[in-house]
């Protein structure tokens, strides 16, 4: 009699602990919260902008096309939202991905344009404005990193016995990570050509 | 030649593509350039450690050569990964690290999450703008940053923080320690029953041993493991008959016995911090806390 109920007992135990069931909860949590301050961090960066367009429209009213280029890609990438549920859907990673990246290259042709506008670059409103966009993209990588590394130990535990039996018995699957987003652009180097075209000549006398 | 030699240069970054080390963690002041004195760093390491007493909020220095192949960014967020700079109890996360990467001509100020209100990015992009920038220029370092560690304790303290604790080392809890204490306690308890045809002594000896065992395993605290292993030597001598867990003895000595106070307090051994109390020493604390907040620049 109490050698049976020994047993049941540590096999309780062992259920209770050993599939890994209560660390797969911790992990797949600790993803969620991971997720919450990327997109988080991306939202801040939606907010930014308003006030960045509006600064630089005051100075550079040529640059009509930058502009709208950067409201576009803003509005496009408030768009694209995924869900905590939705974290495994590779398609739709990619597809977050692509809008915010579409909006860092548009904020970025408008930081190399300002650079134009020396009275821009003077003003107090746009350093600190400049300042808020450099932390925020900072807190950007920061996030997205701790993400990827968030999800990586998800993923290597759900998918290690025994706990893969016990993920496939409570439909948990794998989380879909950031991938290289410019993967052809990185792998081939950039080639820097000094050759201008030529500056018109003065006019000879 | 000098485009050969460029690139050859090249060829050899690309080689040594290995990340920057990360000093040990122990002063407030860490300077890997020797470009501070001893009496500066002093000086340096005193204000923080009065801002700390003060407010309870851990502020360090770090210069170092050079942060390639990384980015100051990557770099200080790095270093704050694995310095202890927020409180202990994990809750408050309040540090700053201030870094300068002499030769890159790089500066950045890194800012817990909880002091991201208080310094925000415009703040400390504009005393690296303000304070930092024109003394480094005129090669000025320890001017600018003790400039910029004013200004950024002026910023501390203008800011409701929750007070400094008192001694860091007694908040430090191991997690889940009743949990253990119950897997452990069930475990002793029905070994008791299991080995209830043996003779006493060694049934006592055997319960007792797989307490203090399984405790051990889980916690590594040696007062809470020898406690449990006193207990289950009594569960095991005493709670003799039927087996059954509600039987009475062994219970009573639960609350009184070598569970109490002792093991309890002496949790923190895994700790990291180093315990040098003299100038500028660092205890306590913990890492992480930091969500890329701040500001870089350079001069």
């Amino acid at each position: 009699m109490p050698m049976r109920r020994l047993a049941l007992l540590l096999l309780t135990l062992f259920l209770l602990g050993g599939c890994g069931y209560n660390t797969i909860q911790v992990k797949d949590e600790a993803v969620t919260a991971a997720w919450s301050e990327v997109v988080n961090q991306y939202q801040r960066r939606a907010d930014l902008v308003p006030n960045l367009v509006n600064t630089v429209k005051g100075y550079a009213q040529h640059e009509e096309e930058t502009l709208t280029k950067v409201i576009e890609a803003r509005a496009a990438a408030t768009k694209v939202t995924i869900n905590p549920g939705d974290l495994s859907d590779e398609a739709k990673m990619k597809q977050f991905q692509a809008a915010q990246g579409e909006l860092s290259g548009a904020l970025s042709r408008l930081i190399a344009v300002s650079e134009n506008y020396p009275n821009l670059k003077a003003d107090e409103l746009f350093k600190d404005l400049l300042a808020q966009l450099e932390g925020t993209e900072n807190r950007i990588a920061v996030a997205r990193n701790h993400y990827i590394g968030t999800v990586q130990e998800y993923n290597v535990f759900i998918r290690s016995f025994p706990q893969n039996l016990t993920a496939k018995m409570f439909g948990y699957s794998p989380k879909a990570n950031f991938t290289v987003e410019n993967e052809k652009a990185i792998s081939t180097a950039p080639t820097v050509d000094f050759n201008k075209p030529a500056p018109p000549q003065p006019p000879k006398p | 030649m000098a485009l050969a030699l460029a690139g050859l240069c090249l060829v050899l970054c690309a080689w040594a593509a290995d990340l920057q080390p990360i000093p040990p963690f122990g002063a407030r002041v860490t300077d890997l350039t020797g470009t501070l004195d001893a009496q500066q760093k002093q000086t340096l390491s005193d204000e923080l450690e009065a801002l700390e007493k003060r407010k309870g909020s851990r502020m360090a220095v770090l210069i170092v050569p050079s942060t390639a192949p990384e980015s100051i960014e990557q770099y200080s967020i790095r270093v704050t990964d694995s310095w202890l700079l927020a409180r202990t109890d994990k809750h408050t996360q309040d540090g700053v690290l201030f870094t300068v990467a002499k030769d890159d001509h790089h500066v950045r100020i890194e800012v817990g999450r909880d002091l991201e209100g208080a310094i925000t990015d415009v703040a400390a992009s504009r005393i690296i703008r303000e304070y930092v920038a024109p003394k480094f220029r005129a090669n000025d370092y320890y001017g600018g940053i003790h400039d910029a560690l004013d200004a950024l304790i002026k910023l501390i303290d203008g800011e409701q923080l929750p007070a400094p604790l008192s001694d860091d080392r007694a908040q430090q809890k191991a997690p889940g320690f009743f949990d253990v204490l119950f897997i452990a306690l069930l475990v002793t308890v029905g070994m008791r029953g299991a080995l209830h045809g043996i003779p006493s002594l060694p049934r006592a000896l055997l319960t007792g041993a797989i307490g203090a065992g399984i405790v051990w395993f889980l916690t590594s605290i040696v007062v809470a493991a020898a406690g449990m292993g006193v207990l289950g030597f009594l569960l095991g001598l005493f709670g003799g008959g039927g087996g059954g867990f509600a039987s009475g003895g062994g219970f009573g000595g639960w609350g009184g016995g070598g569970l109490g106070g002792g093991g309890w307090s002496s949790g923190g051994g895994s700790f990291g911090g180093s315990s040098d109390s003299g100038g500028g020493g660092f205890s306590g604390g913990s890492g992480g806390g930091f969500a890329g907040g701040g500001a870089s620049g350079s001069w």
